[in-house]
């Protein structure tokens, strides 16, 4: 790599040779000569622009078939008397056919639908697809630094989540089926070999995985912690981080503190479930066979699970809500609004996050008293989530904005975040959950809040940072496409499931509540909601097209900062290697939103302050 | 690996240390969480109560006799007093694996009372939580190999970097040991 820099030719070269930090990187770099085959380039590298890819198409991949079980299962729920025998190539013997020739879904393999459909999304995807990719993506990046604090560790990352998901994909072979027991894996299904088909091997293999993916989230979080923490370049304070970067910092931390108590959790299980004790189990009678497990509590599980369960539910949407602060504030050329409080949200509502566990658990039986604090707690999640969401809005107004794939997104998670988050508040209300516990209606508010919400941040964040990526553009007519159809289908999908849930339809059920005469009624509507979903795979279908196309035949970049964003990311050059810099690494002179100042469209990072101009990095 | 290592660093906290606390973090929300299962459950009766084997109380002491050797190599270590450093080093080594030895024949004397590891969730959790806190110093051991390889097969040369990693290693067994000690006040005060 050439070493000597000519005579700087933009303003940006100047600067960073004037006031960069040279921190002899040519001096120590011995080439990329590590990098060079294609095994250790692209795939056991350790370069977190490689990482982040690895995560995104591994996510994507995760993705895909997540969402062909829902259709599979949906196709069950709305048109339960349809004929499946045409998915038996693909099903096998999932796909019994009757004396007719009809064929229906083998109900056992229903629940494991459901149940790898929830783990895969939850964890797989809005956790490693959506934290994994940007965290690795843009944390050197945004804060200014060559790479990760551990880039070894942040590939064994990369490779334990590989590893979980190898094991969950092998499990979806088991003659017994994958586990069956709902993504929370309550016991005693999960706790009991013999509780149902997918109990035995589909739950060890289950266990197996999840506990692999604790082991990449720990590796991946304590990573992302120390590189915010340590690595950030010369005057990049905390108050002049990028949103993103506060978003991503906040969700290690949680993740940090939360997945070990999930293992504890998981632990706990496999002694149950293997050698004997009786941590979940109690009095338990399985076909008509007496238990002598004594003296257990399933509700402990509960607990541990749902003190990682509730963090995890903010660990996916806080980075979808870092990237839409920053895509938007890019798109709108207007600073972020509020820029401090945004900040103190992100921490008021991660703190939160870890006293709010129980109100999965008002109708389990836990002592109402108790129930009482939790839900004052998960009311007061509300506020900070509302100060977001007011500051998003007024980011938008009055502002130019620019409407692009990406920004719409943005602007799509907050109206799913908006009517995700009302009905929280509905349901933090121990009274209510009453009516409201295991129906339609919690599907409808977490597939909103957190399904889809974190899906439009993922696809802002994807529009926006392609080029970054990968050199190209994504195509913008399928993006909007992409959008509007998203937008309005996701509505379609998951509304009228509100008043199916608010009318009692228990979820999980296998004919969606049909064989009560009290829900007949709502067989259209069921019809409806398949129709809506089938569609809006189609249209996640034509997503992976563009995305792939993209990669080899997308428009190509052909300046740094194609949109003209003030963070340091777009000071890299448009083929970054291993490194990030090839020379200095620029210096920070001011936040990162200076938008539309002083006559200036834009004013990026390393620019520094003019005279009695004000830094916002510095009250 | 590619040479990225030259980082400009914010603090003077060096990254692998503080990469080694947050990870410390993550284990006290493990052995954190436990405990509190055990607190919960036991709120909830059906509790066999039994005594706890004489051995752990010993092995505390055991357990804090290896923090003092290891914290006085350290210090010989940066004194440059080689034999010191070696021999403290390996006085740990020994202490820890007479550790896990002796739990796991305390684990033998509980078995002998009958608090078998299946017969009550009481004696379930003395099992699993010292188990995990056994493996967490096996862990400790395999960081303490690395260091003696390092003592005995890399020329003795107090350099910085040297210094850094050999005092991971000591934070870590710190860390272990003080566990401990919070393991068995909790189970003394508990039962
Ligand atoms: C104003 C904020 C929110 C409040 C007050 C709230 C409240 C609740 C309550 C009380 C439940 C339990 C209902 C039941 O099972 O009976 C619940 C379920 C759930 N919430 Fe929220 N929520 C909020 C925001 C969110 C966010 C932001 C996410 C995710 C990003 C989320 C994800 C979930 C999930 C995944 C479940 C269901 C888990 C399951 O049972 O499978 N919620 N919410
Ligand atoms: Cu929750």
């Amino acid at each position: 790599m050439a070493h000597v820099i000519s005579a700087a030719e933009t303003l940006e070269e100047t600067l960073t040779q004037e006031l960069g930090f040279n921190d002899h990187f040519h001096e120590h770099h011995h080439g990329d000569k590590f990098q060079s085959n294609f095994l250790t380039h692209y795939i056991f590298s350790t370069d977190h622009k490689m990482i982040a890819r690895q995560f995104l198409i591994t996510g994507i991949f995760w993705a895909f078939i997540g969402a062909a079980m829902s259709i599979i299962f949906r196709l069950q729920l709305g048109f339960p008397e349809a004929d499946l025998v045409w998915l038996k190539p693909l099903l096998g013997k999932w796909i019994q056919v009757n004396a007719a020739g009809i064929g229906k879904l083998d109900p056992e393999f229903y629940y494991s639908l459901v149940t790898m459909h929830g783990t895969i999304l939850v964890f797989f995807v809005l956790t490693a697809g959506l934290s994994g990719t940007f965290s690795n993506l843009l944390i050197p990046l945004q804060v200014g630094a060559r790479d990760m604090a551990s880039p070894l560790l942040n590939a064994f990352s990369y490779w334990a989540f590989f590893l979980a998901g190898v094991v969950m994909f092998l499990s979806l072979f088991l003659s017994t089926g994958p586990f069956s027991g709902g993504w929370t894996a309550y016991p005693p299904l999960s706790a009991l070999p013999q509780a149902s088909e997918g109990s035995g091997a589909g739950m060890t293999m289950w266990i197996v995985s999840m506990a692999l993916f604790v082991v990449s989230a720990l590796l991946g979080g304590i990573n992302y912690i120390t590189t915010v923490l340590n690595l950030r370049t010369k005057g990049m304070n905390m108050w002049r981080m990028p949103l993103t970067m506060w978003a991503f910092f906040v969700t290690a931390v949680l993740g940090v503190l939360s997945f070990p108590v999930l293992f504890s959790g998981l632990l706990l299980l496999m002694f149950d479930r293997g050698l004997g004790t009786s941590f979940y189990l109690s009095e338990i009678v399985v076909g008509g066979q007496v238990l002598d497990r004594i003296g257990g509590s399933p509700i402990l599980y509960q607990h541990l699970f749902w003190f990682l369960g509730h963090p995890e539910v903010y660990i996916i949407i806080l980075p979808a809500m870092g990237i839409v602060s920053e895509v938007m504030s890019v798109h709108a050329r207007k600073p972020i609004f509020g820029y401090r409080a945004m900040v103190f949200s992100i921490l008021a509502i991660g703190f939160l996050s870890f006293i709010v566990w129980a109100h999965h658990m008002f109708m389990s039986g836990v002592n109402p008293f108790i129930s009482n604090f939790f839900v004052i707690f998960t009311l007061i999640i509300a506020v900070p989530s509302a100060v977001k969401v007011f500051n998003w809005i007024t980011t938008i107004y009055g502002s130019n904005f620019r409407f692009n794939s990406a920004s719409l997104f943005s602007i799509g998670f907050v109206s799913m975040f908006i009517s995700g988050g009302l009905t929280g508040i509905f349901l933090g209300n121990s009274a209510i959950d009453i009516q409201l516990h295991d129906t339609y209606f919690i599907v409808a508010h977490f597939h909103i809040v957190m399904g889809i919400a974190a899906f439009f941040g993922m696809f802002a964040g994807i529009y926006h940072w392609f080029p970054k990526m990968f050199g190209r553009f994504m195509n913008e007519t399928l993006g909007k496409v992409h959008f509007w159809g998203t937008l309005i289908g996701a509505y379609a999908i998951f509304w009228p499931m509100h008043y199916t849930g608010m009318a009692g339809v228990p979820r999980r059920y296998y004919d969606a509540g049909a064989s009560f005469d009290a829900f007949r009624h709502f067989t259209d509507l069921n019809k409806f909601i398949t129709v809506a979903a089938i569609v809006v795979f189609f249209l996640q279908v034509l997503f992976i097209i563009n995305f792939f196309y993209s990669i080899f035949s997308g428009r190509k970049m052909t300046s740094k900062n194609p949109w003209g964003a003030n963070t340091l990311e777009w000071t890299t050059p448009i083929e970054t290697g291993h490194g990030n810099w090839p020379g200095n690494i620029p210096t920070v002179q001011r936040w990162a939103y200076d938008y539309g100042k002083d006559g200036k469209e834009f004013i990026p990072q390393y620019v520094p302050l003019g005279e009695n101009e004000h830094d916002h990095g510095n009250h | 690996m590619a040479a990225i290592t030259p980082q400009y660093s914010r603090s003077n906290i060096n990254s692998q240390k503080f990469a080694l606390w947050v990870a410390i973090a993550a284990m006290i929300m493990m052995f954190g969480s436990l405990t509190s299962a055990y607190v919960v459950r036991r709120a909830a009766g059906n509790w066999f109560e039994f005594k706890l084997p004489d051995l752990f109380f010993i092995n505390t002491v055991v357990i804090l006799l290896s923090s003092v050797t290891i914290q006085l190599s350290y210090r010989a270590f940066k004194q440059g007093k080689e034999q010191q450093y070696k021999g403290l080093l390996i006085a740990t080594f020994v202490l820890g694996m007479a550790f896990v030895i002796m739990q796991y024949m305390g684990w033998e004397a509980l078995n002998a009372i009958g608090a078998t590891f299946t017969i009550n969730p009481s004696s379930s959790f003395i099992y699993v939580i010292s188990g995990l806190h056994a493996a967490h110093v096996l862990g400790g051991m395999l960081a303490l190999t690395v260091a003696l390889v390092h003592a005995y097969y890399l020329p003795f040369k107090a350099t910085i970097r040297r210094q850094q990693r050999f005092e991971l290693v000591v934070q870590y067994w710190h860390f272990v040991d003080v566990l401990w000690v919070y393991l068995i006040f909790f189970f003394t005060i508990q039962s």
